[in-house]
C-alpha cells in the first residue's frame, strides 16, 4: 500500500464479522470511562470499531497511559548535564565517563506474580532486560525489590518462594548477574506482593538507539518469539484491585517466560544495532504491537501500517484484536532501514529467531491496521500515544493513619525482658536477617565484573577496561511512607544515596518505581501525591534525577491497598574502583565511628513491628541539607583511602547495624566494644531507626584525620568503641543498659533465619 | 597457544571463559554450527544454559555440528576443559563417565565453594599443590555429579578426580557439599587425562578485585601443559 493513500484525512475503519457491538457495557469493561469514551469518538470523528476500542482501552489505560500519575510526575527533577536520555523511552541513559554510558530502569510485575509467583516475576526480569538491551546497552546487572506479607503465613512462602525462583531461573538463564535489592516482609502486603526488577545496562556512548518509526518507507518487522493468545489485555488487568476470585479467573492474563529465547534475542538484537541497518528498536512489552507500533510512531511524528495477516502468530484464527493486544513475552518491534531487510534476517537467522515484515513507516501520522488488505483500524497516533486523558484528583490524609502517627510510642520504651534477647530477636526479623537464603539462588558472579556482591549496602560492576565502576541500591521503607507519605519517600532517596556513598560510588541517578493502592480513592492519591512531593525534593537536594520509572497503582485486595511503597532504584560512579569500601570490619584494633547523631526514634521502626506488632508513630526526622553533607563527608573519606569499613544504619537500629558489619560475610566475624554517652532510652538508643548516620571504621592512628574531615564537613562525627576479634565478644553499652551477644549465636540468627522459615518442613494439612 | 572457546545457543559464560583464556594465549570464539578445530591448541566449553537447558542441561548442545569435531580433537589427545554447562555436555557426549542431575537442594546454588586439589599432575592442574584447598564460585542448578558405583570405584583407583568439595580444614564433608555430588566429585578428568569436566567456575576466580585468584591455575596449567607437549 502507498502512502499517498495513508494521507486521506477521511478514516474508515471495517468492523469485522463476529465483532459485538459497541455497548455502554463493554466500554465499562474495557476500563474506559463515559467521559474518556466521548473524547475517543472526538478524536475518531466516528464510532470506533470493536479493534478500535480494545487499542484505546490498551494504551489508555493507567498502565499505559499514565493518567493519574502523568501530572504530578511533572514535578521530579529529570535534568543534569550527565543526563542522556530522561523519561519517556524504554530506559533512562546517563554518562558515566570514559566514553561509557549506562542505561538503566526498574519496573514492576506486582499483578501477575500475585497470580502466578514464578511466572509473573520471570517474565518481569524479561521485560526489564528488553527495555535495557533495546537501548543499544548490554544488561551488566539485576536488582530485585520484593515486598511479602509475614511468613508465617503458608501462602506468602508460596509467593515468596515462588518469586525468588522465578526472578533467579530467568536472570540465571540469560547470564547477568544479580547484585542486590531489597525484600521486606510486613502484613500490609499480605495480599499484594510487589515484585519490582531493576536492570543495568552498559553502552558506548555511539550505541545508543532509541524506541522511534523514523524514516517514512521504512519496514517495520516482528522479531523473535510469534504471537499467542497469552496476556491479552494485559496492561488493562494490571490497572485493577485484586480480589478474592483473581487467582484463577486473570491466569489467562499472565506471560509465561522463555529465558533462552531472550539470551538470543539480546544478542541478535545488540548485533542488530551494531549492523545500523535499523533505526529503533522497541520490546513487545506491555500492551503489545499495539503499544510499541504506536508509540515508535508517535515519537517520531510519523504514522504506521500494520498488515495483521503478515505476524507471525501461534495459533490459527487469531483476530486482529487479539494479534494487537497478545503480550506475548520476547518478542520485538524493529524499524529496518528499507532496503535492509536481508541484513535483519541474516542476524535473525544465526540466532535462530523468525524475524518477518509486517508493516512500514507512513507520513500521515496514523496508526493504521489492516487485515489481509482490509482497513480493522485507523487511529491518529499522536492522540492515540499522548492524548490518554490525566487527572489531578483530591487527595485526603486518612484519619486512620493521622492517629497512628500520633500514637503514644513511651510505654515501648520500656524493654520488654532482656535488651540482648529483643537484640537476637530484631537479627533473626526476617526484615533484617540475611537474605543470603534468596540470593544465592541467584548467579551473582557471571560476566566476571562483580565487586561487590549482594549483601552489602549496594551491589558494585566494574567497567572493564577503565578505572571505573558503577554502584547500584534499591530502597523503600513502606511502614514510614504511609505513616508520613512525603518524609518516607524522602527517607528512601536519603537511604539510597547513603547506601552508594558507603561503598564509595557518587549517587548520580534515579529510576523509580511507585507502588500504590486505587488512586481513585482520596487517602490513596494523597499519599501518591505526597511521596512524589517528598521524592522530588530530595532528587533535587542530591542532584539525583530521575530518569525514567513506573507507577504501579491498584495494589489492592479487597479493598485493602498495599503501603505506599515507591521504591528509589540508584545508581552512582566510583571513579576509582580501588578505593571502593564495604560494609564489613576488617581489623581487629580498628576504631568505630559514628557520623550523624542518635535521637532514638522509634516510630514505624523494625523494632515496634517485631516487639509488639505495631506500625505506629512519627518517622524518624530527615535533614537533607545534613544528609547531603554526610554524603560528600564519606565520599571525601573514602577518596583520601581514611576508611576501612562503611555501613548505613536502617532497620533495626544502631545495634542491628553494629552487627552486621561484625559478621561481615560469615567467614571472618568480628567482636565489637561500644559504649554510647547519649541520654536517651536503652530501647531508644540501639534500636531506633534515625537517619543520616552511618558507622565508618579506620586505622587507630587516622582517627583524628577522619574526625577532623567529618568536622570540615559539618557532620556530627564521634569514635564510639573499637572492632574486637570475635573472641572479644559482641558488646554495646547504652546507658542504663547494654546488649551483649556471641558472634556465633548472633550468626545464627542472623545467617540461619531465613533458611530455617522456607525450609521448614510443610505442617501437615497447610 | 591458540584456544577455542565454542559458544552454544543459550551459552552465557563464554566472555568470561574467553577473557580468563586470553591471559594465557590467543583465543577466538567457535559458534556451535561452524566445523574445523584443527588450528587449535586447546578447546573449551563454557557454563550457561546452553539451549535453555531443555530436555537435560547439555543434551541438545551435544549434538551440535560442532561437537563432532570436539570429539574428534579429544580422541586425537588435544586438551578439552568443560566448565559448568561445558561440564555437563561432556558428559552427554561421554567425553567423560557420569552424569550431573538436579542439585540436592532442588535450588540453584550461587555461592564461593572450597575446593581441594585431588591431583596437581594433569594438564589443567599443574600449577596447584596436591591438597592445596581453592576459594572458587559456583552457580547451577544441575551440578549434582552422579555415576554408578563400579564408575566412582573407577575413577577413584585412576585418580581421575581432579577437584572435590571440601571444607575450610580441607575435609570432604556432607556439609561442604553444595549439590550433593557423589564423593564430593567437583572435577573429573578422562582416562587419558586430556579432557577434563568440572562445575566451579575457575574463570571468575582470575582477579583481585573479583575475590580470588585462585581459578588462574587451571588457565595457566593448561598454558604450560600445552607448551610442554609442543616442544
Amino acid at each position: 500500500m502507498s502512502t499517498a493513500e495513508g494521507t486521506a484525512t477521511e478514516t474508515h475503519a471495517s468492523p469485522r464479522p463476529g465483532d459485538p457491538p459497541i455497548t455502554p457495557e463493554l466500554v465499562a469493561e474495557h476500563g474506559l470511562s463515559e467521559e474518556e469514551f466521548e473524547r475517543v469518538r472526538r478524536v475518531m470523528g466516528r464510532e470506533p470499531t470493536f479493534t478500535e476500542l480494545g487499542v484505546f482501552s490498551a494504551m489508555w489505560s493507567e498502565h499505559c497511559g499514565y493518567k493519574n500519575s502523568k501530572r504530578l510526575l511533572r514535578l521530579l527533577p529529570t535534568k543534569a548535564p550527565w543526563v542522556i536520555q530522561g523519561p519517556g523511552e524504554n530506559a533512562g541513559v546517563i554518562d558515566i565517563g570514559d566514553g561509557y554510558a549506562l542505561a538503566f530502569k526498574i519496573e514492576s510485575h506486582n499483578h501477575p506474580s500475585a497470580v502466578e509467583p514464578y511466572q509473573g516475576a520471570a517474565t518481569g526480569v524479561g521485560g526489564i532486560l528488553r527495555d535495557i538491551f533495546t537501548m543499544g546497552a548490554r544488561p551488566v546487572a539485576v536488582l530485585d525489590s520484593l515486598r511479602f506479607g509475614d511468613l508465617d503465613d503458608p501462602r506468602v512462602r508460596y509467593l515468596f518462594g515462588g518469586v525468588v525462583r522465578g526472578v533467579g531461573d530467568y536472570g540465571n538463564c540469560v547470564g547477568v548477574p544479580n547484585i542486590g535489592g531489597e525484600v521486606a516482609f510486613d502484613r500490609g502486603y499480605a495480599g499484594n506482593p510487589i515484585v519490582n526488577a531493576m536492570c543495568l545496562g552498559l553502552l558506548k556512548h555511539e550505541d545508543l538507539i532509541t524506541a522511534s518509526a523514523s524514516g517514512v518507507g521504512n519496514t517495520l518487522m516482528a522479531v523473535g518469539a510469534r504471537t499467542g493468545r497469552d496476556g491479552i489485555h494485559g496492561a488493562t488487568f494490571a490497572s485493577e484491585e485484586l480480589s478474592g476470585d483473581s487467582d484463577e479467573a486473570s491466569r489467562p492474563q499472565v506471560q509465561v517466560g522463555d529465558p533462552f529465547t531472550e539470551k538470543l534475542l539480546l544478542e541478535a538484537s545488540l548485533e542488530l544495532i551494531a549492523s545500523g541497518a535499523i533505526t529503533g528498536i522497541q520490546d513487545m512489552g506491555a500492551a503489545g504491537i499495539t503499544s510499541s507500533a504506536s508509540e515508535m510512531a508517535g515519537r517520531a511524528g510519523n504514522g504506521v501500517e500494520i498488515e495483521m495477516a503478515d505476524v507471525p502468530v501461534r495459533e490459527a484464527g487469531m483476530t486482529p484484536y487479539e494479534i494487537l493486544l497478545s503480550e506475548s513475552q520476547e518478542r520485538m518491534l524493529v524499524v529496518a532501514e528499507r532496503g535492509r531487510e536481508h541484513e535483519v534476517r541474516r542476524i535473525l537467522e544465526k540466532w535462530e529467531l523468525e524475524a518477518a515484515e509486517i508493516g512500514r513507516v507512513t507520513d500521515d501520522g496514523r496508526f493504521r491496521v489492516l487485515e489481509s488488505g482490509a482497513v480493522v483500524a485507523d487511529i491518529p497516533a499522536l492522540p492515540l500515544t499522548q492524548g490518554c486523558p490525566t487527572y489531578e484528583r483530591e487527595g485526603v490524609e486518612s484519619e486512620d493513619v493521622r492517629a497512628l502517627r500520633s500514637a503514644d510510642l513511651s510505654e515501648h520504651l520500656i524493654p520488654q525482658g532482656d535488651l540482648t534477647r529483643s537484640f537476637l530477636l530484631l537479627l533473626s526479623s526476617p526484615n533484617v536477617a540475611s537474605k543470603r537464603w534468596i540470593y544465592e539462588q541467584y548467579d551473582s558472579t557471571v560476566r566476571t565484573g562483580t565487586v561487590v556482591r549482594p549483601g552489602g549496602d549496594a551491589g558494585v560492576i566494574r567497567i572493564r577496561g577503565t578505572d571505573r565502576a558503577v554502584a547500584a541500591t534499591t530502597d523503600c521503607n513502606g511502614r514510614f511512607v504511609y505513616l508520613a507519605p512525603r518524609r518516607g519517600a524522602m527517607i528512601a532517596v536519603a537511604e539510597a544515596a547513603r547506601n552508594l556513598v558507603c561503598v564509595g560510588a557518587v549517587p548520580t541517578a534515579v529510576t523509580n518505581n511507585l507502588n500504590f493502592g486505587n488512586p481513585l480513592k482520596p487517602h490513596i492519591y494523597f499519599q501518591f501525591r505526597q511521596a512524589v512531593l517528598g521524592m522530588a525534593e530530595a532528587c533535587e537536594a542530591f542532584e539525583t534525577p530521575v530518569t525514567g520509572g513506573n507507577v504501579s497503582f491498584y495494589n489492592e485486595t479487597d479493598g485493602r491497598a498495599i503501603y505506599p511503597t515507591p521504591v528509589i532504584g540508584m545508581v552512582g560512579v566510583i571513579e576509582d574502583v580501588g578505593r571502593l569500601t564495604r560494609q564489613a570490619f576488617r581489623a581487629a584494633g580498628d576504631d568505630i565511628v559514628l557520623l550523624g547523631e542518635n535521637r532514638g526514634e522509634l516510630g514505624g521502626s523494625e523494632y515496634l513491628y517485631v516487639t509488639a506488632r505495631l506500625v505506629a508513630g512519627e518517622p524518624p526526622a530527615v535533614d537533607l541539607v545534613a544528609e547531603r553533607a554526610l554524603q560528600h563527608a564519606v565520599l571525601a573519606l573514602a577518596h583520601e583511602g581514611l576508611l576501612r569499613s562503611a555501613h548505613d544504619c536502617s532497620e533495626g537500629g544502631l545495634a542491628c547495624a553494629l552487627a552486621e558489619c561484625a559478621l561481615g560475610d560469615g567467614t571472618t566475624p568480628h567482636g565489637v566494644r561500644v559504649e554510647l554517652d547519649d541520654d536517651l532510652a536503652p530501647v531508644a538508643a540501639l534500636f531506633g531507626e534515625d537517619q543520616g548516620r552511618i558507622l565508618i571504621t579506620c586505622d587507630p592512628s587516622s582517627t583524628g584525620e577522619v574526625l577532623r574531615v567529618a568536622e570540615r564537613h559539618d557532620v556530627p562525627a564521634r569514635r564510639i568503641g573499637s572492632v574486637t576479634d570475635a573472641k572479644g565478644g559482641f558488646r554495646v553499652a547504652v546507658r542504663s543498659g547494654s546488649v551483649s551477644a556471641d558472634p556465633a549465636t548472633m550468626a545464627d540468627a542472623y545467617f540461619g533465619s531465613l533458611a530455617r522459615i522456607m525450609d521448614a518442613p510443610l505442617e501437615p494439612g497447610a | 597457544m591458540r584456544i577455542a572457546v565454542i559458544t552454544f545457543p543459550g551459552s552465557n559464560c563464554d566472555y568470561d571463559l574467553y577473557k580468563a583464556a586470553q591471559r594465557v594465549g590467543e583465543a577466538r570464539f567457535v559458534w556451535h554450527r561452524e566445523r574445523g578445530l584443527d588450528d587449535f591448541d586447546a578447546v573449551l566449553l563454557p557454563g550457561g544454559f546452553s539451549y535453555g537447558d531443555y530436555l537435560r542441561p547439555g543434551a541438545i548442545a551435544r549434538m551440535s555440528p560442532i561437537m563432532e569435531d570436539v570429539t574428534a580433537f579429544a580422541r586425537g589427545g588435544g586438551p578439552v576443559l568443560g566448565i559448568c554447562n561445558g561440564f555437563q555436555v561432556l558428559c552427554e557426549a561421554s567425553l567423560l563417565p557420569g552424569a550431573l542431575v538436579r542439585n540436592a537442594s532442588l535450588r540453584f546454588e550461587s555461592r564461593d565453594v572450597l575446593l581441594r586439589v585431588e591431583r596437581a599432575d594433569t594438564l589443567f592442574t599443574g600449577d596447584y599443590r596436591d591438597g592445596q584447598v581453592l576459594r572458587i564460585p559456583i552457580a547451577h542448578g544441575d551440578g549434582s555429579y552422579v555415576a554408578d558405583d563400579a564408575t566412582l570405584d573407577a575413577l577413584e583407583a585412576e585418580r581421575r578426580v581432579v577437584f572435590r568439595y571440601v571444607d575450610a580444614s580441607g575435609e570432604a564433608t556432607a556439609a561442604a557439599n553444595p549439590n550433593g555430588s557423589l564423593r564430593n566429585i567437583a572435577g573429573i578428568v578422562n582416562e587419558r587425562g586430556n579432557v577434563m569436566g568440572m562445575m566451579p567456575h575457575p574463570e571468575r576466580a582470575t582477579e583481585e578485585l573479583l575475590g580470588s585468584t585462585d581459578g588462574s591455575g587451571v588457565f595457566t596449567s593448561l598454558a604450560s601443559g600445552v607448551a610442554a607437549s609442543a616442544s
